[in-house]
């Protein structure tokens, strides 16, 4: 596909993680029986008003500053008109000519390569409710519990020229929002969601292509998937001579497909206006300098420091810092005394393997870093080997035991005594005269399997530099 | 006391505030008028008389309540506005079974003060009309000749206060909707600044236009129920946070108009003005002078942009306020929907009148694509410059003032097919609501043909109802009362 050039832009929707909604003080969370977080503001009743959640301006100012935009000093809700039974009010409140905060840009890293992405606009509007389906029933029930929920909505340049970058740039923004604790950036759950904008055009024109509107990504993996699927149609289309719709379509996450949902002529016209119950927002200057003071280190700067300070890759610092719990974990286990580079390569290999696997948060785990950190030491100090430590870690990650008295309790010390070793030693030498003949011959290389005896024959608890030492006094 | 009806609100007010009179008596007078002339009249939509006697009831077992500045006095309130267990259904077929769960500020607000219910006044459907022919529930009669229309788009709450069913009721004005009421039924009314009184609970019309008012028998009547509704209300962020005066106090201090520079502008007393009304007007102007007022000539030069951009906003804001009423969790669904597209179409379609289909049509149009700059952008644009004319106008004049309609009352049918005549019964008074100022309807007599009431408009700088109140007590004791109106004089 060299002959032509992806164009993608990202609308990401984030949900803002406040205690009450964004225009009245129902609970802001997630998960309960359907309609319960609900008054008659979030419901549409007649007559009632929109009061706004100050909080949420906060929470909006801070990712606006977060990726430099530059914060409007008057931002202007709007009323975006459509028909939907998830939409009580029959609009939804945002922001249409003057967003809260534009210009900004995100730099993302893909592969060795740094590139920056530009942000058009961030802005607040409040989230829809949720439809029900239950076809056994043939009905569609409405629950409301989501309706009224603060968004903040991030449009990006169209910047990106392919599904890596965009899954990059998503990682990213995902990354600064929960760094900054405004964002619990579930995908799964919705709280963290986008759609893309991808068009193709000849390599080496100006003009963009016609795109394609593409919806219903729950996780990166599906947007990965999905633009590399609307990309390859969009190129088969072109090599044919034909013509890309401007259009709106749905990923099918079980087909791997994109399909069709609405044409250019069945688009909404939104109708917005300025929504006349809403004054303009202004936050104040002292406000904004307070909020900016208060900004936490972001993924960019915590994964500076700590190829600065720590002596770690670039790659493993961006695996470290994505998540920030991830981060939180490396850091404390650091805090703990392990050895910055042990304690990266524990973690990213043991640790989210057996993450992954229980399906558990970095902070939910019962081998805290504490108890990591104590695993390190015992294997920097001789105390167990490598191996047994590898061996050990499911255990250790399961019930959250503490390595020190774990490994006591099974007998698993090293054997770092020389007489204790020197019987082990003695009897693999002698159950190999064979190899013990080759190896004076001059084939050296039998030394491992020498060593490979001793340390079955102490169960992997012979430390294994001791074990070299007596062979080769005793071969030599 | 048999003529208990006949009182004013702040006389029966003061009555029960000695404990001359209880207020169950007062409710039964009111209950008592309603049943005699209702049926003449039908004001009301729906009679909270049980609910206002176990009120009262209440209320008299306590006893008299002197920080309940109110205490018994049974008011009424337009349907537009929200009252807790009671019907609220705009006059309109889509909410006809709604009753809300919540009071509307105002309403909450007379409560606390002593307020009694009594009942939901009449009014064109959403507020749309000026004539509460709109009303899907049928018309209202102007209390003065029951061959007329009352007014509207409150012309129940107007027609209510005429008729002496109530001491006081709420209306809302949008684009002139208490005033030229008010007007018709020889009551006064006033509509308050923009922000002055809460909106919550106001089923909402024109958002940036909307104000909920009093409306009474005399201007230290609204004085006194303005000063229990007005004032911020953090449910409504657009509300002002001004104080609010004791308004009654304030007009309580005004003996007369020394010093008071009124000003005529001069777009509102020439073409189009029924020479009666004219008439009428100019002698209350004279009225004002004898008592020492200075008259100014004013204009207003951007007035004839007024109704375009008025309906043009008004329309707009309406088209996305009324979407919410779309048979999916309250208010009328049709039963025979079938699918989405149809539950829409045909709850709406049975669902609401035509002159509210009208404005949704009207209102979608100028907001769509290609077409908002051309609209709705410059209506914003007149809104504007009409409210420079007045900044320009108020340096000079402390009140400004000109007929409330041009017009005495219509009869009942006779612009109700011709939408653009009857638009224009709001010319005088809709730039108040564009520019967001307060404006008061006083009647000052009848006209000298037709013998319906006149109303002259009052109308002052933002928070200047203190001003305008008081001035129209002063204005209203210099001219002869308005006898009972004849269409119920018998009753």
């Amino acid at each position: 596909m060299g002959r032509y050039e992806t164009v993608i832009g990202l609308e990401v929707h984030a949900q803002l993680a406040t205690q009450s909604k964004l225009f009245c003080s129902c609970s802001n969370r997630f998960g309960d029986e359907p309609n319960v977080n609900v008054c008659a503001v979030c419901s549409g009743m007649p007559g009632v008003l929109p009061v706004l959640n100050e909080k949420a301006v906060e929470y909006a100012c801070k990712m606006a500053m977060a990726i430099d935009c530059a914060i409007n000093e008057r931002s202007i809700f709007a009323r975006k008109n459509y028909f939907y039974p998830d939409l009580p009010k029959g609009y939804q409140i945002s922001q249409f000519e003057t967003p809260l905060a534009e210009r900004g840009k995100v730099r993302i890293t893909v592969g060795a390569a740094e590139k920056v992405i530009g942000v058009t606009r961030i802005h607040l509007e409040d989230d829809a409710g949720k439809l029900i389906h239950s076809p056994a029933e043939n009905v569609s029930r409405v629950d409301l519990n989501r309706s009224g929920t603060p968004l903040i909505e991030i449009v990006s340049e169209p910047d990106l020229r392919g599904a890596e970058e965009a899954v990059a740039y998503l990682k990213e923004l995902r990354a600064i929002l929960v760094y900054l604790g405004i964002c619990d950036g579930n995908m799964e759950e919705g709280s963290f969601r986008c759609d893309a904008n991808v068009s193709l055009r000849p390599a080496g024109q100006e003009q963009f292509g016609t795109r394609a509107e593409l919806k219903n990504m729950n996780s990166f993996r599906h947007v990965q998937k999905a633009i590399e699927y609307e990309v390859a149609r969009q190129a088969d289309l072109l090599d044919d001579g034909e013509q890309v719709i401007q259009e709106t379509r749905l990923y099918d996450a079980d087909k791997g497909v994109t399909v069709s949902m609405r044409g250019k002529e069945q688009a909404h016209d939104y109708r917005y206006f300025p929504d006349p119950d809403l004054p303009p927002i202004v936050v104040a200057k002292e406000k904004l300098a307070a909020l900016r003071a208060g900004l936490p280190e972001l993924p960019r700067a915590k994964r500076e420091r700590f190829v600065a300070d720590c002596g770690i890759p670039a790659q493993d610092a961006l695996v470290l810092t994505q998540e920030k719990e991830l981060a939180d974990y490396f850091e404390a286990a650091l805090a703990a005394g392990a050895d910055p580079k042990k304690a990266a390569n524990w973690i990213m290999t043991e640790f989210l393997r057996e993450l992954n696997q229980a399906g558990l948060a970095p902070g939910a785990a019962k081998m805290t870093p504490e108890k990591l950190a104590a695993l390190i030491k015992l294997i920097d100090s001789g105390a167990i080997s490598g191996k047994i430590g590898k061996q050990i870690f499911p255990d250790l990650f399961t019930s959250g035991d503490d390595p020190g008295a774990y490994v006591a309790a099974k007998g698993l010390a090293q054997i770092s005594d020389a007489s204790a070793l020197e019987a082990a030693v003695d009897a693999a030498l002698a159950e190999s005269q064979a190899e013990v003949a080759a190896f004076k011959g001059g084939k050296t290389k039998l030394m491992g399997f020498f060593v490979g005896l001793v340390m079955k024959k102490t169960k992997g608890q012979a430390n294994p530099g001791l074990v070299n030492e007596l062979l080769a006094k005793k071969l030599g | 006391m048999s003529d208990l009806h006949l009182l004013n609100l702040t006389q029966v007010r003061d009555l029960l505030a000695r404990g001359e009179i209880k207020a169950q008596e007062a409710v039964a007078a009111c209950l008592g008028r309603i049943h005699d002339t209702e049926p003449k009249i039908s004001a009301l939509l729906s009679v909270q008389g049980e609910q206002a006697l176990d009120a009262a009831k209440s209320l008299d077992a306590a006893g008299p309540d002197t920080d309940k500045p109110l205490w018994g006095v049974p008011i009424v309130v337009k349907d537009a506005i929200c009252a807790k267990h009671a019907p609220t259904t705009c006059a309109s077929r889509i909410l006809e079974n709604f009753v809300p769960f919540y009071d509307a500020c105002a309403v909450a607000r007379l409560r606390a003060a002593g307020a009694i219910i009594l009942g939901k006044s009449n009014m064109d459907e959403f507020a749309m009309g000026s004539s509460t022919e709109n009303s899907a529930f049928g018309p209202t009669a102007n209390p003065w000749d029951l061959s007329r229309v009352p007014g509207g788009s409150s012309g129940g709450s107007a027609a209510s206060v005429a008729a002496r069913q109530c001491y006081g009721a709420l209306g809302t004005d949008t684009g002139g909707s208490i005033r030229q009421p008010a007007s018709f039924c020889g009551v006064v009314g006033l509509k308050p600044t923009y922000g002055r009184v809460s909106r919550f609970g106001l089923v909402a019309y024109g958002s940036s236009l909307d104000q909920i008012g009093p409306m009474a028998r005399t201007p230290l009547d609204c004085a006194a129920l303005l000063s229990v509704i007005a004032g911020h209300d953090p449910a409504d962020s657009t509300s002002a946070a001004v104080p609010a005066p004791d308004y009654e106090a304030a007009v309580a201090a005004r003996a007369d108009l020394t010093g008071l520079r009124l000003g005529l502008p001069e777009q509102f007393w020439g073409e189009g003005v029924d020479p009666e009304v004219r008439d009428a007007c100019r002698a209350a102007v004279d009225a004002a002078e004898k008592l020492g007022a200075k008259v100014v000539d004013v204009s207003l030069p951007h007035t004839p942009y007024a109704v375009a951009a008025y309906y043009i906003v008004a329309m707009a804001e309406a088209s996305s306020n009324l979407a919410r009423f779309d048979g999916v969790r309250y208010g009328y669904r049709d039963p025979s929907a079938g699918d989405l597209a149809g539950l829409y179409e045909k709850s709406r379609g049975a669902g609401f009148g035509d002159e509210v289909k009208r404005r949704i049509v009207l209102g979608t149009y100028v907001l769509s694509a290609g077409y908002y700059d051309a609209y709705y952008r410059k209506a914003a644009q007149a809104r504007e410059l009409l409210r420079r004319d007045f900044t320009a106008a108020f340096e000079r004049c402390d009140l400004l003032c000109g007929p409330a309609a041009p017009f005495t009352a219509f009869g009942l049918g006779e612009k109700k097919d011709d939408p653009l005549q009857m638009y224009l019964s709001d010319i005088f008074t809709i730039s108040l609501n564009l520019a967001g100022l307060p404006g008061l309807s006083l009647p000052v007599g009848l006209g000298r043909d037709s013998r319906l009431p006149v109303g002259l408009q009052l109308f002052g700088p933002a928070f200047g109802e203190d001003v305008i109140l008081g001035a129209a007590e002063a204005l209203s004791q210099a001219l002869p009362s308005l006898p009972l109106p004849r269409g119920i004089a018998a009753a």
